[in-house]
């Protein structure tokens, strides 16, 4: 009621352990994405939400920045090098660019046929997507947010405990108008979230 | 039956071949810091594409290197490094782009004829509407013959590995599925060398057996998941 932003609040919204979200936000505005009990992995795509074929480019971010992880000042990029968003606030530290999405089938790959039917941010994404007419194709390699997947100088890769904490945020401003697609990832087989999927609040602003 | 062929492709260019399950592709450097940055799509789905985030963390690494299998978004295993001169191919930087090409000066075809500068960016997208695919179709690639290492740190810097390969370097691919591969041999994006002269790629098909992948197959004793990418790509054609 009395700061600006609180009077140009967008939205305001729990995103229930393994389910998603998708909206938009305007250039300027600003979307803050709260870890609400600490190490949850919030699986994130970016579109032009005027041009979806121009969506977050995760190898363009990457190499702009010289660096893998995602922090305060990461530009995220897209597939034309646009800037899309730019990560403004962060109190986790670090986030996950190269460990993409969770599927059924990657999951019957990486811990065996007994997964094939556990819930999979894949088909969250996917039925988000489809009601702004998107589809598989458009689905890429995201970021995930408070997620730890260290990497090392001899090209190894593991995920590991998370490095957020409860009340942990990251917060987004948009550079274009962005559409934002969110799968608050169900995963149940590694450490990464402690086994144990928890909601996370999604905080937006027109500017 | 054809025993198989060899095909030279020149620096800066792009190319795409159909690659028939359990054939090889052996892609040869001609030069020093060549670079074949490829996409991989299933032939019979080009929906199914590569997907290197599901390929690197199955297998617990961020690097591409023998015998490690290349993942499709669906499970299944595409085309498995069978060998290399090369313990490191980089999947995680992407293909280069126009603004990559600034530092070169101004190119055009009415100046340059064959030799205007491209984007490996560029080329793929071409290369990728002759089959009716587009931007959409694009994603990480692998730049076989380049090594961009993370540094240990907080933010996990990365670098450039001047001069990884050189000429005679060598990587071979078999195929798990039948595919659609499309390549461009246009310099890395970080590589930093002043001067545009990308080294061309050698790549030498060979026929091969698309029967059941051995028990003792490096690729299937790699790791579980690798194996079990490859058990889903031999299932999925039952
Ligand atoms: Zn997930």
């Amino acid at each position: 009621m009395t700061g600006t932003r609180e009077t140009l609040r967008l939205l305001d919204v729990t995103v229930a352990a393994g389910d998603g979200w998708i909206g938009e936000i305007p250039a300027g505005g600003r979307l803050r994405i709260v870890d609400l009990h600490g190490n949850q992995a919030v699986d994130t795509l970016i579109y032009d939400a005027r041009d979806t074929a121009n969506r977050y480019s995760a190898v363009d971010t990457v190499r702009a920045q010289g660096a893998v992880y995602l922090t305060t000042g990461s530009v995220l990029r897209s597939v034309r090098h646009d800037p899309l968003a730019t990560i403004v606030d962060d109190t986790c530290g670090r986030h996950d660019t190269l460990g993409g999405a969770c599927a059924k089938e990657s999951n019957v790959v990486r811990y065996g046929e007994h997964t094939r039917h556990q819930h999979a941010c894949r088909a969250t994404f996917l039925r988000y997507a489809v009601t702004y007419g998107l589809d598989k194709r458009d689905l890429t390699h995201n970021i995930n947010f408070f997620m730890n997947v260290p990497v090392t100088p001899d090209g190894g890769l593991t995920f590991a405990d998370g490095v957020s904490a409860p009340g942990k945020h990251v917060e987004l401003r948009a550079e274009r108008d962005i559409l934002v697609l969110i799968s608050n990832c169900p995963q149940l087989n590694n450490p990464c979230n402690g086994y144990d999927p928890t909601p996370v609040r999604l905080l937006g602003w027109a500017r | 039956m054809t025993e198989g062929y060899r095909h030279d492709v020149p620096g800066g260019a792009a190319w795409s071949l159909t690659l028939r399950r359990g054939s090889t592709l052996r892609l040869e450097a001609l030069g020093t810091d060549a670079v074949a940055s490829m996409l991989l799509f299933a032939a019979a789905n080009p929906g199914e594409r590569l997907n290197v985030p599901d390929t690197l963390k199955a297998q617990m690494s961020a690097r591409i290197t023998p015998p490690m299998v290349l993942m499709s978004d669906l499970g299944r295993a595409l085309a498995s490094v069978t060998g290399s001169s090369l313990d490191w191919h980089d999947a995680i930087t992407g293909h280069s782009i126009d603004a990559d090409l600034d530092r070169f000066g101004p190119s055009d075809y009415g100046r340059d004829r064959n030799g205007w500068r491209r984007s490996a960016r560029s080329l793929l997208l071409d290369e990728l509407y002759v089959h009716g695919l587009g931007e959409r179709d694009l994603h990480a690639c692998v730049n076989f013959f380049a090594k961009v290492a993370p540094a240990s740190g907080e933010r996990a810097a990365l670098a450039y590995a001047p001069g990884h390969a050189g000429t005679g370097d060598w990587v071979r691919l078999r195929a798990e599925l039948d595919l659609l591969v499309v390549l461009a041999t246009a310099p890395h994006p970080l590589d930093p060398a002043p001067h545009w002269d990308p080294a061309p790629v050698r790549a030498d098909v060979a026929a091969g057996e698309p029967g059941p992948i051995p028990a003792d197959d490096p690729s299937m004793t790699f790791r579980a998941e690798s194996a079990r990418a490859l058990a889903a790509a031999e299932r999925s054609l039952l």
